[in-house]
């Protein structure tokens, strides 16, 4: 073994396995398998409609783990001026990188709100599409094999190296009726937003901005039928903000 | 407290303990050697043998290494490798004898202690009087200070990897582009940039958003100053103690003769101005005659800030400080895409979007590579083994031809050398896409001529790699039996670092035979320079200077560049070979050379 290992690189060791023991026998000399917790809130927000149309909207993430293997934690939800919450998709994910700029994520889905909840297996790639683009795309399998889908997208346009301008869409797919949560099958709705932020600190950044919320389809039936608007375009305000 | 101490003699006693700082205004906890932020400048004596106890009073383990020096490996001071570190109340002898001189310095090897603070100076002092003369010597320590914790500069690293970048491209310097060159070039420039979601603005990763650029532990505002009778001949010893900036250093009104370079005497060479890597060090002459005042002025290459220091005749003097150059903006050339230079605005983007993520195009260095193999060494003649000639040969292929380099290690009779073998076996045409790898330099070039990023305008001479020429001659080692090649590599958007793509914990150790010669090839497929230093050995820079090729223990390779050195593994152990960038080494920018 030990001539073995003595061999030239490229012959006897041009296969060997990393071995920690014989580059590093007292232990690491680099924390490069250190883990790192972060989380934040890309919105943190009122929106804007005036009476029982204005709501309060969270977005945010938290991730924990090496370059290598991490736990994500999603959760976004509203709450509207009666105290209803509607959106409430939380989301588990293991997370890995597969290439350059994409990470592939499987975990679960819960919607947890006002509404009857339910439950999702997820599966989906997060990453920065080509021009900077932040892109997500998730599928999910329900109970009764329910399928559904989720689009997400944004980008940063530097105004200046504080003050970015950031648009961003969310798209939802069902492959059923769910009567019960308001969707119908299709495209579901669209929640888009324009926020122009400023960065105090990276981590500290109140935002003003225009949301637009679009059912569509289906569901824009069902909810029209319950008397709610199928459009809602709403001013906002609120601060992205993670440690 | 930044302190002048300077400890002498064959028997030395440090202790390594927190100390109170105080750099921005904010009280802080630096990590201290007897104290003092740099630690005290020791003198030590060639021929001597000198027993260094170091004590360590943190509540952590700690550890110093002597950065340039030749001794045996167990004293060599990397926990992990060479000991298990200084563990908190014990104290750790160091035994070695000096077999060098020359300016070298001293740093922790534990964790961020040296961002902290835990550096400082070494002068070893040759035992045959030195050829160069001079009435009065000072030694100027350039290193960086953050108030944040370390840690958690490399963590908002993880998430933002350019956290502390405040010059990107904005909607300003794109109508700014526009008027300049024209709608049509500045759409193109920037759908490049944008395709490859790389930015020109990268030039360092932590800049003077958080960070204050020190002299011998003094601010800009707190003016460290060093007196001169005028007339005199004086030596200035820098050294780049830095954790993560490069310093491009000049004495408005005074010519600069550099003398040596890491350490070793160098033809001098009379310049302007001079670029300093981490870990580097220069040893400066001048001259300066007139009864006033000179700014020693030291700007970060991304120009974020500067560190200042004044020479003067007498106390209490100061010269004006000059504004900081225009910042410096990555190119095509940075890219390893060198032929694309010239029309970097007017390239199509469809075919460079190809080359970039593609993966197909073979990189030139495999390219080098074959030619290599398929041309044997007898029927080529005068053999082609170095590094700097097979970046010529590449360059043949395309790019413009590079100066010196193009045919005359060629004219040499040195032996040829084997096909070079990848460090980590891995094959560079499979790097493109990898999780840690977000771009592979296609056509590399000798840049060693080159003043490097920011330095290439304006009228200032400025050192380059290729004036270094060793002031011994015949100190060139014997010819390479063989070459192991390592693409120095990153991902800005994940922030990990590596070489070929892996990071220390996912990779072997370079294995060479001990009294072996081996070159490192060194192919830097990043955007940013990357001081490379091996422990243990002073390594022959093959910069085109045959027969004076200068020694050296840090090489801060260019973006896109492909360098050679070569040197004999005449001492056993297990060597740290790795970025000096301090967070680049410890996300996993490091490998250890196994000399056995």
């Amino acid at each position: 073994m030990v001539l073995l290992r003595l061999c030239p690189a490229g012959q006897a060791s041009a296969q060997a396995a990393p071995d920690a023991s014989v580059a590093a026998p007292f232990g690491s000399p680099v924390g490069d398998e250190r883990i790192y917790v972060h989380g934040g809130f890309d919105q943190l927000e009122g929106r804007f409609g005036g009476g029982i149309d204005n709501g309060f909207r969270w977005e945010g993430e938290a991730w924990a783990g090496t370059d290598e293997n991490r736990l994500w934690l999603k959760s976004e939800g509203e709450v509207d001026g009666l105290g209803r919450v509607s959106d409430g998709q939380q989301e588990l994910f293991y997370d890995r990188p597969i290439s350059t700029y994409f990470d592939l994520q499987g975990g679960a889905r819960y919607d947890l709100d006002s509404a009857p909840g339910r439950a999702w297996a997820a599966f989906g790639i997060e990453g920065l599409a080509p021009y900077f683009i932040k892109v997500s795309a998730t599928g999910y399998l329900g109970g009764g094999g329910r399928l559904a889908a989720k689009l997400m997208a944004s980008y940063d346009q530097l105004l200046t190296n504080r003050l970015v301008l950031e648009p961003e869409a969310e798209l939802n797919l069902y492959s059923r009726d769910d009567p019960r949560r308001d969707i119908g099958y299709g495209v579901s709705d669209l929640d888009a937003g324009l926020r122009l932020r400023y960065e105090i600190t990276r981590k500290f950044a109140p935002y003003i901005g225009l949301t637009w919320e679009q059912k569509f389809g289906r569901t824009a039936d069902l909810v029209r039928a319950a008397g709610q608007r199928s459009s809602d375009v709403r001013l906002t305000g609120g601060v992205r903000t993670w440690f | 407290m930044p302190g002048a101490a300077v400890l002498s003699g064959e028997h030395i006693a440090l202790t390594i303990g927190e100390a109170p700082i105080n750099i921005t205004g904010r009280r802080r906890t630096a990590t201290a050697v007897n104290g003092q932020v740099p630690g005290p400048t020791l003198r030590l004596r060639e021929g001597d043998n000198v027993t260094i106890d170091v004590t360590n009073r943190l509540s952590e383990p700690t550890s110093i290494h002597w950065h340039g020096f030749r001794l045996p490996n167990p004293m060599d001071g990397v926990p992990g490798l060479t000991f298990p570190g200084i563990m908190p109340g014990e104290t750790f002898t160091y035994r070695f004898p000096i077999v060098q001189n020359g300016t070298y310095w001293y740093h922790s090897h534990s964790g961020m202690q040296e961002q902290t603070g835990l550096y400082g100076p070494v002068i070893l002092e040759p035992k045959s009087p030195r050829s160069v003369a001079f009435a009065r010597e000072y030694v100027v320590v350039l290193s960086d200070w953050t108030d944040e914790d370390p840690m958690t500069v490399v963590a908002n690293l993880k998430q933002q990897g350019d956290y502390y970048n405040f010059h990107q491209r904005t909607l300003g310097t794109f109508v700014a582009d526009n008027q300049r060159k024209g709608l049509k070039a500045t759409l193109a420039d920037w759908s490049m940039w944008g395709r490859m979601r790389m930015s020109p603005t990268d030039i360092m990763d932590v800049t003077g958003a958080t960070y204050t650029f020190l002299v011998n532990g003094r601010p800009p505002a707190a003016n460290w100053t060093a007196l001169f009778a005028p007339g005199e001949r004086v030596l200035l010893r820098f050294i780049n103690s830095a954790a993560m900036s490069t310093f491009d250093v000049r004495i408005p009104g005074l010519p600069l003769s550099v003398v040596a370079a890491d350490g070793s005497d160098v033809e001098a060479v009379a310049i302007d101005q001079f670029r300093i890597g981490v870990a580097e060090t220069y040893d400066v002459i001048v001259t300066p005659s007139a009864d006033q005042a000179y700014t020693i002025f030291a700007q970060a290459e991304d120009r974020t800030g500067y560190a200042r220091a004044t020479l003067a005749p007498r106390r209490g003097m100061s010269a004006a400080v000059p504004p900081m150059d225009p910042r410096p903006l990555r190119t095509m050339a940075d890219m390893g895409m060198a032929g694309m230079a010239a029309g970097g605005d007017k390239m199509s983007g469809a075919g460079m979007a190809g080359m970039n993520m593609g993966g197909a195009p073979k990189p030139a260095d495999g390219m080098a590579g074959m030619d290599m193999g398929t041309a044997p060494a007898a029927s080529a003649g005068p053999a082609m083994p170095s590094g700097a000639d097979m970046a010529g040969m590449d360059m043949s292929g395309g790019a413009k031809a590079g100066g010196d380099m193009a045919g005359m290690d060629m004219s040499e009779g040195a032996a040829a050398t084997a096909p070079a073998t990848n460090a980590d076996h891995v094959d560079p045409q499979k790097l493109p896409g990898q999780v840690n790898v977000d771009n592979v330099a296609m056509e590399t070039q000798d840049r060693q001529g080159e003043p490097g990023a920011g330095l290439a305008e304006g009228t200032r001479k400025t050192l380059t790699y290729a004036d270094l020429k060793s002031l011994e001659p015949g100190q060139d080692p014997p010819p390479a039996g063989r070459d192991i090649e390592f693409h120095l590599t990153g991902n800005m958007q994940r922030w990990t670092w590596g070489f070929d793509g892996k990071k220390f914990s996912q990779a072997a150790p370079i294995y060479v035979r001990l009294g072996e010669t081996v070159r490192f090839v060194l192919i830097n497929d990043t955007m940013m320079e990357h001081p490379i230093h091996l422990h243990g050995f002073l390594f022959s820079l093959e910069n085109g200077n045959t027969g004076r090729l200068p020694l050296k223990h840090t090489v801060n390779v260019k973006p896109g560049e492909r360098v050679g050195i070569v040197f004999t593994a005449d001492t056993p152990g297990r060597w740290a070979f790795h970025c000096h960038l301090l967070y680049h080494m410890e996300t996993g920018m490091f490998r250890t050379v196994l000399v056995a």
